[in-house]
C-alpha cells in the first residue's frame, strides 16, 4: 500500500495543518510517512505545496514523481492546477472553489472551472462557505481534508483523533467546530460520489 | 512508537542527546528550525544549554569554539551562505583543532528556494580538510549526528554535517537512541593548540595533514558509506546525501539493479570507488549541488580512468538546481512519463510582501523620491525587503549579500552616483552593516542609510533582532551626526512626513541614517510584548 497526496495552496492558508494531521493520524495507525513542505520567503503570499507520502513499506523519496499522485487537495482552485504534472491518471482533484486573489493576472473563474471540471474525478466544492455555515471560516482546509478523507489510507477515527490532538490547546470549542467541519466535507462528498 | 521530526529537528534532538551544552546560529533558511527546536525544547531548558541567537555567523562559530575550547560539546548552525560569513574561523579551527566535540551544520539550498546562490558546501568542509557528514533520511540525520559528536572528539577536528532544503524541511518518523550527559569544564592538554601564532600554526598545519589519511581511513569503514552490490555491471551508480533516496525511488519495485555506493562521509572513500570502477563498465554519478564527487573522482582512479562517468558535468543531469526522482529517472535512461501538463490558464504567484507590512510604505516613499530624482539608486539587503526588486515596488537596484547595500552605496557614491541609498533591515544592519557604516562615516561619503526596523528578523519567521531598542546609540556610537538621524513610522498616513525627512537628507553631503520604525505584522502575540517591554530610543 501506498498513498501520495500533494496538498496546495497559497502561504497562509492552513496547508500545513492538513499536513500535520494527516502526518499524526499516520504515525498513530504504525505507517511510514514522509511529508515535505515549504518554509522561508516562498512562504509570504506565494504558491505553495506539500508533498505527502504514506506507506506500509520504505519510503524513499520525500518528493512525488511526476505522475504518481493519487490525489492533489488544494486549498485555492487556480494552485490545483500547478500541480496536474504530478497527478496520476484516474488521480483525483479535491478543491476549495474560491480564488486567492493577489495577483493582477488571475484567470477569469469560469475558464478556471471549466478546466478543472475537464478532469474526471473532481470534486469542486465551496469549503469556504461550508466552514462559515458552520460558523468556523478557518476551518476550510479542514472540510477539504473531510472531503479527500475517503482516498486516504488512513481510518475517520484516525484522522478526527489527529485533529483532536492539533486544536486540544485552543479549546473545545474549536476542536468541535473542526470535527464538524471535517463531518461535513465527508458528507458533501460522499454525496457528490465521485 | 516513533516521533515526527522535520530532518532539521532529528538533527536538533540528536545535539541534545549527545550532551551538547550550547548551539550557536544566526537564522537563515533552510537552517533556522534547528536552533528554533532547541529554543523550544523544555529539556534544553532544564539542561540549561545555550541557545540565543548570536548576531552573526562568525560570532556564532566563534562563541562555538570558545565552547569547545572549554571541553564542551558544542554545534553551530548556519545556511550555506552564512558560512561565508564565518569563513575565517571555520578556516582556522581545523588548523587549532576542537577540544570538546563540535559539529558545525550547514544547511545548502539547491534550487535557491530561498538563497541568492546554491553553492555547495562540501567544497568549504574539503578545503578546511575536515570529515564531512552528508545524511539522506531524518533518521539518518538523527544517527549521522550522534556519529558527528564522537567523531569530533575522536579526530581533535570540527565535523562539517551537510543538509540540503529538502531533507531540512521534510518530516518522518524517527527512533532516538539514549541521551548522553554533558560534558565538564576541562581545556586542552596542550596549552598552545589554540595559540596560532606562525611557530604554533605550522606545527599544528602539519598535525592536519598528518591525520588526513586517518580521515580517509574513516570515511572508508564508516558505516554511512555503504557499497551495495547489483547483478548487472553495465552502470555502478554513486549517490551522495539525498541523491540516495530518489534512485531508490525510481527503482521502487524492484530494487535497483545496478551496483550501488551511497556516500554519506567525507573525506572520499577511495577503496570503495575504486572497486565500484573496476566491477561497472560507466559510473553515474548523483549528488545534490555541485558535480563535487564528479570533479574529484578522476583523480585517484589510476588505471580505472579510462571509465565512462556521466552525470552534471556530461549533462546526464542538470547542472543547475536541486534533484529530484524526474531528473534522475531521466538519467537513468527510464523513458518519460506521459504526464499532464499545466494547463495554460495557470499564471505564476511569486511571493509578495504582506498586506500592511510596513516595507510596502517605505517602497511607496523611495519611489516617489525615484521620480523626483532620475540618479536615484537604491541599493539592497537581504531580508524581506528583498521583494522590492519586484512588481509592484521594483524599488531596488541591486541585492548581493548581508550588508552589501550600506557599503555598494557608498562605492558607488565614490563613483559619482548621487542620491545613493541603502536600505537595510535591524537584523541584517546589525549582523554585517555596522562595520560599512562606519566606513562610510569615516569618510563623510554622502549616502542615505534607510534601516527598515521591524523589530524582527521577519522573513525566517520573526526571531527576535539583536537591533531592537539599540538602533540609535549604535548609529551614533559609529559616528552618524545627530542632525542626520531620523526617525519615521512607515504608516500610509505618514506618507508626506516621511517623503519630506528622506528627501531633506538625500540632499545632505555626508552620513545620513533614517530608521524607519514599525514592527513586522507577522510577530506572534508573545513576541510584541517583548518588544513593548524595550524602551523606546529617540535621537
Amino acid at each position: 500500500m501506498k498513498s501520495n497526496i500533494i496538498l496546495s495552496g497559497v502561504g497562509g492558508q492552513g496547508i500545513l495543518t492538513i499536513a500535520a494531521i494527516i502526518d499524526t493520524a499516520t504515525l498513530a495507525s504504525n505507517l511510514n510517512i514522509k511529508q515535505s513542505e515549504v518554509h522561508g520567503m516562498s512562504q509570504r503570499g506565494g504558491a505553495v505545496q506539500s508533498h505527502v507520502r504514506i506507506s506500509d513499506k520504505e519510503i524513499y523519496s520525500d518528493l512525488i514523481p511526476k505522475g504518481k499522485a493519487d490525489v492533489i487537495i488544494s486549498v485555492e482552485p487556480m494552485e490545483l492546477l500547478r500541480y496536474l504534472p504530478f497527478l496520476k491518471k484516474k488521480g483525483f482533484l479535491i478543491t476549495d472553489s474560491n480564488p486567492f486573489l493577489n495577483i493582477t493576472n488571475y484567470p477569469e473563474l469560469k475558464d478556471l472551472y471549466a478546466e478543472i471540471q475537464s478532469h474526471p474525478n473532481t470534486i469542486l466544492i465551496d469549503a469556504k462557505k461550508i466552514a462559515k455555515d458552520l460558523g468556523n471560516a478557518k476551518a476550510t482546509n479542514i472540510v477539504l481534508l473531510g472531503a479527500a478523507s475517503s482516498l486516504l489510507p488512513l481510518s475517520k477515527e484516525s484522522l478526527k483523533k489527529a485533529i483532536k490532538n492539533l486544536f486540544e490547546r485552543k479549546g473545545e470549542k474549536i476542536v468541535t467546530k473542526n470535527l464538524e467541519a471535517f463531518e461535513k466535507g465527508k458528507e458533501i462528498a460522499s454525496s457528490l460520489a465521485v | 512508537m516513533k516521533q515526527l521530526f522535520l530532518g532539521n529537528e532529528a538533527l536538533a534532538q540528536a545535539a541534545i542527546d549527545s550532551g551538547i551544552s550550547g548551539v550557536y546560529a544566526y537564522p537563515g533558511t533552510p537552517s533556522t528550525e534547528i536552533t528554533e527546536y532547541i529554543q523550544k525544547s523544555e529539556l534544553a531548558k532544564q539542561l540549561n544549554i545555550h541557545s540565543k541567537w548570536s548576531v552573526n555567523e562568525k560570532t556564532a562559530m566563534e562563541a562555538a569554539l570558545g565552547m569547545s575550547y572549554a571541553g564542551k560539546r558544542v554545534m553551530a548552525v548556519m545556511k550555506h551562505v552564512g558560512l561565508n560569513v564565518a569563513a575565517d574561523v571555520f578556516m582556522n579551527m581545523s588548523i587549532s583543532g576542537i577540544n570538546g566535540g563540535f559539529v558545525v551544520v550547514v544547511a545548502d539550498d539547491p534550487s535557491m528556494h530561498s538563497s541568492q546562490n546554491e553553492q555547495d558546501s562540501r567544497y568549504y568542509g574539503r578545503f578546511a580538510l575536515i570529515p564531512i557528514l552528508e545524511p539522506s533520511t531524518q533518521q539518518e540525520t538523527y544517527d549521522i549526528t550522534r556519529y558527528a559528536f564522537n567523531l569530533s572528539e575522536k579526530v581533535g577536528l570540527p565535523v562539517l554535517i551537510r543538509m540540503v532544503t529538502r531533507l531540512s524541511h521534510s518530516r518522518a518518523g524517527i527512533t532516538t537512541s539514549k541521551r548522553e550527559e554533558q560534558k565538564e569544564i576541562q581545556l586542552p592538554k596542550d596549552p598552545h593548540q589554540f595559540q596560532l601564532i606562525p611557530f604554533y600554526a605550522r606545527k599544528r598545519y602539519q598535525h592536519l595533514i598528518d591525520i588526513q589519511s586517518d580521515n580517509r581511513k574513516r570515511s572508508e569503514n564508516s558505516p554511512f558509506n555503504k557499497y551495495i552490490d547489483g547483478p548487472n555491471t553495465s552502470m555502478g551508480i554513486i549517490a551522495s546525501g539525498i541523491a540516495f533516496n530518489y534512485l531508490m525511488e525510481d527503482f521502487e519495485d524492484g530494487g535497483c539493479p545496478y551496483p550501488i555506493l551511497k556516500i554519506s562521509q567525507y573525506p572520499m572513500p577511495k577503496k570503495k570507488i575504486k572497486k565500484l570502477f573496476k566491477n561497472c563498465k560507466k559510473i553515474l554519478i548523483l549528488e545534490d549541488g555541485y558535480p563535487f564527487i564528479e570533479e574529484l573522482v578522476g583523480d585517484f582512479l589510476g588505471e580505472a580512468k579510462k571509465r565512462k562517468v556521466i552525470g552534471r558535468l556530461t549533462g546526464h543531469l542538470n547542472r543547475v538546481g536541486e534533484l529530484n526522482p524526474d531528473n534522475i529517472s531521466k538519467a537513468l535512461g527510464f523513458a518519460p512519463k506521459n504526464v499532464e501538463e499545466i494547463p495554460e490558464v495557470v499564471s505564476s504567484r511569486p511571493p509578495e510582501l504582506c498586506v500592511g507590512c510596513p516595507h510596502r510604505d517605505l517602497f511607496d516613499a523611495i519611489n516617489v523620491l525615484g521620480k523626483e530624482m532620475n540618479s536615484q539608486q537604491v541599493f539592497g539587503d537581504i531580508g524581506c525587503y528583498a521583494l522590492g526588486v519586484l512588481p509592484p515596488f521594483q524599488s531596488i537596484n541591486t541585492l548581493i549579500d548581508m550588508g552589501a547595500s550600506i557599503t555598494m552605496a557608498k562605492g558607488a557614491a565614490d563613483a559619482g552616483i548621487h542620491p545613493a541609498i541603502a536600505i537595510i533591515g535591524d537584523s541584517t544592519f546589525t549582523h554585517s552593516g555596522m562595520t560599512g557604516l562606519l566606513d562610510a562615516v569615516i569618510e563623510k561619503t554622502p549616502i542615505t542609510v534607510i534601516i527598515s526596523d521591524n523589530s524582527a528578523v521577519a522573513m525566517t519567521g520573526t526571531q527576535d533582532s539583536a537591533a531592537s531598542g539599540r538602533l540609535v546609540s549604535i548609529c551614533k556610537g559609529i559616528g552618524v551626526e545627530k542632525e542626520h538621524l531620523k526617525l519615521i513610522t512607515p504608516l500610509h498616513k505618514n506618507m508626506e512626513k516621511n517623503i519630506d525627512t528622506i528627501r531633506q537628507e538625500l540632499k545632505y553631503k555626508g552620513v545620513s541614517v533614517v530608521i524607519a520604525q514599525r514592527p513586522c505584522i507577522q510577530i506572534p502575540k508573545a513576541m510584541k510584548a517583548r518588544i513593548r517591554e524595550i524602551e523606546k530610543e529617540t535621537v
